[in-house]
């Protein structure tokens, strides 16, 4: 009885301190969010009287937030990466579709040579074809363009791949059935198999808008000019130049402003989200 | 079905148009100017085809500061945040109040922007006319001198780098090993208890063999990871990283492609290269060595 007694007090104690190490780490993943949040809501010269950062604000202010947007074209960054993550996105998600259909319905010659060269693709890092990409786009007089940021941007292979063995789970049956109704190829892919696939088509959609949103090296390489800059780009360019270096809160206001539709994005779809990550995505 | 031979190739024209024009072609034409000798931009010419360009990369100061950060930030974060990522994730498993809690708290860096709130890292750990920063201060308050983490000595740095970096990569492990942990098949361990197996061997036994293909997985894409690592950097010390002495492989590579020192494609190709071969060479070793030490279920 005394021994059982010792474990479970014992055990009680074990928990208590997974909890704690749990809680630790849940802080520390969330405190630069919460200082960003402070921060930006602190005055230009609360914040710099304060030798000492308080860890919270008597006088919360968003004159940072106006400062944001009209001291440093902020909005343009937004709208910038706004119309190139939905853009790249469609382009991306027609390209993906209409390949992965090709592999796992229609029969043509050679199609297992090509899937097999798709998948060696997937190897390639995009460090190895980053400078001929930077060479073809400058010498076609992109540059400071949209169509020179999307046109890159829009390949992945490993999309197609997800795609097309979720395609391939759709039983023969419905397309020996739709091929008697003479249904075309085409709406075969529209009305059936697109519907079916949806859950998959929506988990490729949101990571590949992560992926935009993110994205800094290619715009990066290919705009010097700031209404071109997508956000990373754009807080970069804050950083270094944008309200004087000094005004540290009207930064975090940005950062915040940058932050907070991925966050939204992952709250609502968030086990959508975790799902296709651990499927697919790769980050580190 | 034999007369939608040509359709099939209809269907996957887009892909390969985008593939051939954006991977294909560059990839063959990267090693193209890494033996075009010396090519620039500006002019559009070079002096001779041969490994010159490999040689001047392996010998510019630059380079080899870059190579130096780039190994120290992989064989630093790499095994710290396996290893962290395996901790935190056997914590999750044992519990199951607040559980979703902390799994969707974990995973939120990953949904973030890393120039954004790598700045919030860089005002954290920065000194400054008006504040040591908060990291100081709690230095300070243990005793110690405060440090510039930001502008400041190497070691200091790094340890800003590789602490925001295992920080950004951390949601992705815990994340697999999580669910990986989650598969282990509950009769290995009713087994086990009903033998009265001690805890951690129960660990080393069962649990650690049984996830082992996701271990070494996320081994093996952390390599990779580490090794192209360069937005991290930015985010915390500024696009000139070689001025701030934190400069990383892809970071030269950018650098000699675009910018201030920019121009030099072929050098930028040999630069690319070289990081290539590691990066394969590495990922061959770990594939040799886990083949050794996985178990396939």
């Amino acid at each position: 009885m005394q021994t059982v007694k010792d474990s479970s007090a014992r055990s009680r104690v074990g928990k208590t301190l997974v909890y704690l190490f749990l809680a630790v780490w849940a802080l520390l993943v969330l405190f630069p969010f919460y200082w960003m949040l402070l921060t930006s809501l602190k005055s230009y010269a609360a914040y710099n009287s304060e030798y000492i950062p308080r860890f919270f604000t008597a006088a919360p202010t968003l004159q940072n937030y106006a400062d944001a947007f009209t001291a440093v074209p902020l909005g343009k960054y937004f709208l910038n990466t706004v119309i190139f993550t939905l853009i790249t996105t469609a382009v991306m998600l027609l390209v993906t579709v209409l390949a992965a259909f090709a592999f796992s319905r229609l029969e043509f010659r050679g199609k297992d040579l090509v899937f097999t060269f798709f998948l060696a693709l997937m190897m390639i890092p995009s460090e190895l074809v980053v400078i001929t990409n930077f060479q073809t786009i400058t010498n076609a007089g992109l540059r400071n363009t949209f169509t020179g940021l999307i046109l890159p941007s829009v390949t992945s292979v490993f999309y197609i791949y997800l795609l097309k063995e979720n395609f391939e789970q759709i039983p023969d049956e419905l397309y020996r059935a739709a091929k008697v109704d003479g249904t075309s190829d085409f709406h075969y892919l529209t009305r059936v198999m697109i519907p079916i696939c949806r859950p998959t088509i929506i988990t490729v959609t949101i990571l590949k808008v992560i992926e935009c949103w993110n994205s800094f090296v290619w715009p990066r390489l290919i705009t010097d000019d700031a209404n071109y800059f997508l956000v990373s780009n754009g807080i970069q360019a804050i950083r270094e130049n944008g309200f004087g270096r000094e005004n540290i809160p009207a930064m975090m206001a940005a950062v915040v402003v940058i932050s907070v539709p991925l966050i939204v994005l992952f709250l609502l779809f968030r086990n959508k989200i975790m799902a296709g990550v651990s499927r697919g995505g790769t980050k580190g | 079905m034999k007369n939608n031979g040509y359709k099939g190739w209809l269907y996957l024209l887009p892909a390969i148009l985008f593939l051939g024009a954006f991977m294909v072609y560059p990839l063959i034409d990267v090693f193209v100017y890494s033996f075009e000798e010396g090519y620039n931009s500006a002019s559009q010419s070079f002096f001779g085809t041969g490994l010159y360009n490999y040689r001047y990369v392996l010998r510019d100061e630059y380079f080899l500061q870059a190579l130096k950060n780039t190994f120290l930030l992989v064989v630093i974060t790499v095994p710290l945040s396996t290893l962290f990522a395996l901790l935190i994730s056997v914590a999750l498993n044992s519990i199951k109040k607040l559980r979703d809690l902390f799994q969707t708290i974990y995973f939120l860096p990953y949904v973030t922007n890393t120039l954004a709130v790598g700045l919030v890292f860089m005002i954290l750990f920065k000194k400054t006319a008006y504040t040591d920063g908060l990291v100081n201060l709690v230095i300070n308050f243990f005793g110690s001198p405060s440090v510039d983490f930001i502008e400041g000595p190497y070691w200091a740095k790094m340890f800003v780098l590789c602490f925001y970096t295992i920080w950004v990569v951390l949601p992705f492990k815990i994340l697999i090993l999580t669910s990986a942990l989650a598969s282990v098949r509950q009769d290995f361990y009713n087994a086990a208890r009903l033998d009265a197996t001690p805890k951690w061997r129960v660990f080393t036994r069962i649990t650690l063999p049984m996830i082992s293909p996701q271990l070494f997985y996320l081994i093996i894409t952390g390599f990779i990871g580490a090794f192209k690592a360069y937005s991290d950097a930015v985010a915390i010390f500024g696009t000139d990283l070689n001025a701030a002495g934190m400069n990383t492989i892809v970071g030269y590579v950018y650098d000699m492609l675009y910018g201030n020192s920019g121009g030099w494609p072929s050098y930028a190709s040999a630069a690319a290269i070289i990081l290539f071969a590691i990066v394969l060479t590495i990922t061959c070793i770990n594939l040799l060595v886990s083949r050794k030490h996985v178990y396939y279920v």
